[in-house]
């Protein structure tokens, strides 16, 4: 579970599915599947004929879920082949959505940061938009220096993927970025940086 | 203590504009410019109808950025316990009313990306602020007009002529006509925020149906006033001022404490927003609890009141005052 303790970072208080809703959007990375197939369990698939499922296999094992997820028969169901193409199509829907449509969204953190911040640009509620943390709680951070996106941290200090500088992941989150900042750690002393420990499995 | 700083204004102008409605139009007795308000803000026009004092909010409803006037729009109701019997027979140009602050309880949420507004009768008033608000603002809205008959009506031709009828939709029960409330529900843009005011019925009905409909509680924006209601007369002891006054049948709680010179905190005096809270010290007898304030469990707690429209019936009231 992420730490609560870092008071910057969203709550992610779970997927309640409102069965008062008109319509489902479900964003599911990895085994954020099983975030919705618990919630099938818990309270019936009543509501999955109103549903439409977006499924990426990515993050944190990914293991045949995008089977699962079909045969759950929703309205309709995607399986992106990325996240950026799950991100491209998420927002088509978004477009013609209307009021009393949920979004619920399960998966790594970078997943779900993404996925809020498309959904509040659309222009819909912070109350209509439902989160679940599931597996890996590697980092989506932004480097402080040259603003490249890292995805999938698992540690600190790392090479930043953009311009090669070593960062330390500060536990500081931005949710207009939806990412960590990641700051040079051996800016005074090229080299030094201390050996990267897997701070975030 | 009341955050009320009360303004002495001049009526510079009364105007019939439906059936049983009256537009006055109010200005500083020295031409100066009034506050500023937000679209959706009211003010507690204070007057003295045969010897009692009465106070009774009103939305503002002429356009907020205007510092010239301030205009309200009083129904004339007759079974009430006055007030706007009392502005629509006594009162002329060039009277003065002490009027409140503008103070706003129903405000814009400027998160929405659409403002859906549902008025039946005299609840158009606090829209047309915000509706002159948005359109000096570029917001978009959207109204939704339910009257019992055309000439009952007031401001729907206006309406339409200033915003075009695509965005002033008019409904009217004389002629079988009411607003589609679950299909318009159902086709609203993300990111709409809906705001209702009306009789309580139409309330109701209206929130019941977003609420169906998946819309979230943090969408829905509703202006409910309540006119204190009548009851058997009763007294109340008032600890902190040690006195004991007399609350008669057409009188508030709140109205009898300020008729014996105590000072009580108050803003809406309709039960809404929670201002004249006042905590019980001792009771002997039944709380009736009128307000839309208060949860549930904290009126059936007996320990706090709203006295702008709570009464008792019982032996004893001691509240802290």
């Amino acid at each position: 579970m992420p730490d609560p303790a870092i008071k910057s970072r969203p709550v992610y208080t779970g997927l309640q599915i409102c069965l008062q809703a008109q319509s489902n959007l479900i964003a599911l990375e990895g085994e954020g599947a099983l975030a919705l197939t618990d919630q099938v369990a818990a309270i019936g698939p009543a509501f999955l004929p109103r549903s439409d499922i977006l499924y990426v296999a990515t993050g944190s094992r990914p293991r045949g879920h995008g089977q699962t997820l079909q045969q759950l028969a929703p309205r309709s169901f995607w399986q992106a082949p990325s996240v950026p193409t799950l991100l491209t199509r998420l927002r088509a829907m978004l477009e013609t959505a209307t009021m009393g449509t949920r979004l619920y969204v399960a998966g790594t953190e970078g997943f779900i940061g993404q996925v809020v911040q498309l959904a509040l640009d659309a222009g819909m509620d912070a109350a209509s938009i439902l989160t679940e943390h599931r597996g890996s709680l590697a980092r989506r951070v932004q480097c402080v220096h040259c603003k490249g996106i890292t995805e999938d941290v698992k540690v600190s200090p790392f090479a930043c993927a953009h311009c090669g500088l070593k960062l330390f992941v500060r536990d500081h989150y931005s949710r207009r970025i939806a990412a960590f900042q990641g700051v040079n750690v051996d800016a005074e002393a090229p080299g030094t940086a201390p050996a990267p420990q897997e701070l975030y499995p | 203590m009341s955050i009320n700083t009360e303004m002495t204004l001049r009526v510079t102008a009364v105007t019939q504009v439906a059936d049983n409605v009256r537009r006055f139009r109010l200005e500083r007795p020295d031409g100066g410019p009034l506050p500023i308000f937000s679209g959706g803000a009211h003010v507690v026009v204070s007057m003295v109808d045969e010897g009692r004092l009465r106070r009774n909010p009103y939305s503002l409803m002429s356009p907020p950025n205007d510092t010239a006037a301030y205009e309200i729009s009083v129904l004339r109701v007759e079974k009430s316990r006055g007030g706007s019997v009392f502005l629509h027979s006594h009162v002329k140009v060039g009277d003065t009313l002490a009027v409140s602050q503008p103070v706003n309880l129903f405000p814009l949420d400027h998160r929405g990306r659409k403002h859906l507004f549902f008025a039946g009768g005299i609840g158009i008033t606090p829209f047309m602020a915000m509706m002159a608000q948005l359109e000096r603002e570029g917001g978009a809205f959207e109204l939704h007009y339910a009257l019992r008959t055309r000439s009952h009506g007031a401001y729907w031709q206006e309406l339409q002529q200033r915003y075009g009828t695509h965005r002033v939709k008019v409904y009217c029960d004389a002629e079988n006509m009411s607003i589609p409330t679950a299909r318009l529900l159902q086709y609203q843009p993300l990111g709409t925020h809906l705001y209702v005011c009306g009789p309580a019925g139409m309330i109701d009905a209206t929130l019941a149906s977003a609420r169906n409909s998946g819309w979230p509680e943090q969408n829905l924006h509703f202006e409910r006033f309540l006119a204190p209601p009548p009851g058997k007369p009763f007294r109340v002891v008032l600890q902190r001022s040690n006195v004991q006054i007399a609350v008669e049948e057409h009188q508030s709680i709140l109205e009898a404490v300020e008729a014996a010179g105590v000072d009580a905190p108050f803003l809406c005096r309709g039960g809404a927003c929670g201002q004249c809270e006042t905590a019980v010290v001792r009771l002997d007898g039944t709380l009736e609890h009128n307000d839309h304030y208060l949860e549930e469990a904290e009126k059936a707690s007996g320990k706090k009141l709203m006295i702008c429209v709570s009464r008792f019936h019982g032996r004893e009231l001691v509240l802290d005052l």
